[in-house]
């Protein structure tokens, strides 16, 4: 059993019974980006790509131990430096750290 | 069950979302002041949307019995502007007395730069000067960890800044801790693609509390949603969480906090009469 304190009202089956399908739906989807960028016109490797490497490393948290795959997931994919940008660099953010963070 | 907006950009949104809000059980909403999808060529650009934000939009709402209240800053997508930042700050001021405006926002940061910090700390200064609320942004995806530290440190170096007078908005599963451990109010954007989506901020609240959490739309000229909290509030009732959670999340927690400000006062919707927005502007 989890966290009391901090469960969800709903017992295991019933949660399976909501929320299975659109899981389900969502990692179909996230296989279905992946196998896209493999049929990129120019055939260029996905894995250049710092996002997408970035997305795969997340993505293995999905099948390791709980709680709090979610903020695991979410710092993995967050610059982690302390100081602030000495310059703008580009008015929207990338989703994933590009690995400097002073921008691309 | 009644609800209250803490955060709609409804200047980008039409008369047909006020409605859908009003039916679904919107009583009040805030609208902070944001970024128009372009940089602003001039202050008085922003003098003119502080107008519309304190005279316009009101009546808009009113036509639909919502309350309609605001918050002025520059936005922080535009607050590497420093020229433009001292001159917008500058005509805030006389602004701030106006009966629908709740304190500066949202200020906070964009890219973490070392303008967006000077911009927000001039913004902060002027809201202690005023007594004023604060309603942060923090940013968007991967510098949003970062963003949130630099803002809360930020906040922090302010001694007379009163944390639970400050509302840091669109907090996700790995900055919502920090916010909260600093004393200061949360709140939960729930968006269709980013920010987080209504079944995590259900998440969110089952491991956290409720306690001093409000939702919102941030519904502007994006993708986003104006009737997200009634969705929430279905997703909540779906997972069999109390009528009264519920009503603490999406009513109760945002009165608290904008009952600080003497302007906020729900008692007064029933008291007024929806003013027809043709006695502004002509509407065919």
């Amino acid at each position: 059993m989890g966290n009391i304190d901090s469960c969800c009202p709903l017992p295991l089956h019933r949660i399976v019974d909501e929320y299975f399908a659109e899981s389900r739906n969502k990692l179909l989807e996230l296989a279905a980006f992946f196998d896209r960028l493999d049929r990129a016109c120019d055939a260029a490797d996905p894995d250049g790509e710092f996002r997408v490497v970035a997305l795969k490393r997340a993505a293995r948290v999905l099948l390791e131990p709980g709680p709090q795959r979610v903020k695991r997931m979410a710092l993995m994919l967050s610059d982690p430096t302390e100081e602030p940008r000495g310059y703008l660099d580009r008015k929207a953010a990338w989703g994933a750290y590009s690995g400097n963070g002073e921008g691309v | 069950m009644d609800y209250i907006e803490p955060h709609a950009h409804m200047i980008s949104r039409t008369m047909d979302d006020y409605q859908q809000m009003a039916l679904t059980g919107c009583v009040a909403l805030s609208e902070p002041a944001f970024w128009a999808g372009w940089d602003r060529q001039s202050a008085d650009s922003f003098e003119d949307y502080f107008r519309q934000l304190t005279e316009f939009e009101p009546t808009r709402a009113a036509q639909f019995g919502i309350q309609h209240y605001t918050w002025l800053c520059l936005n922080p997508k535009e607050g590497e502007n420093r020229d433009m930042a001292r001159q917008v700050l500058a005509r805030i001021p006389k602004f701030l007395e106006r009966p629908n405006v709740l304190g500066i926002g949202e200020i906070g940061l964009n890219r973490n730069t070392l303008r967006e910090m000077e911009t927000l700390r001039d913004h902060i200064a002027l809201a202690i000067e005023h007594r004023s609320m604060i309603l942060i942004h923090t940013p968007h995806l991967e510098d949003k960890y970062k963003g949130t530290k630099l803002i809360i440190r930020t906040l922090q170096s302010f001694q007379n800044l009163d944390p639970k007078r400050v509302m840091i908005d669109h907090a996700e599963e790995h900055t919502i801790e920090m916010i909260r451990d600093n004393g200061f109010r949360c709140g939960l954007t729930l968006y269709p693609n980013t920010k987080v989506s209504l079944a995590r901020a259900a998440d969110i609240i089952e491991m956290h509390s409720a306690e001093g959490i409000y939702v919102n739309s941030a519904c502007d000229w994006g993708f986003s949603v104006p009737v997200a909290i009634p969705q929430f509030i279905m997703e909540m009732r779906r997972r069999k969480h109390s009528e009264a959670t519920i009503r603490k999340v999406v009513y109760e927690n945002p009165i608290a906090f904008f009952s600080q400000v003497p302007n906020f006062n729900l008692a007064r919707a029933s008291e007024s009469v929806p003013r027809n927005l043709k006695e502004l502007v002509y509407v065919d």
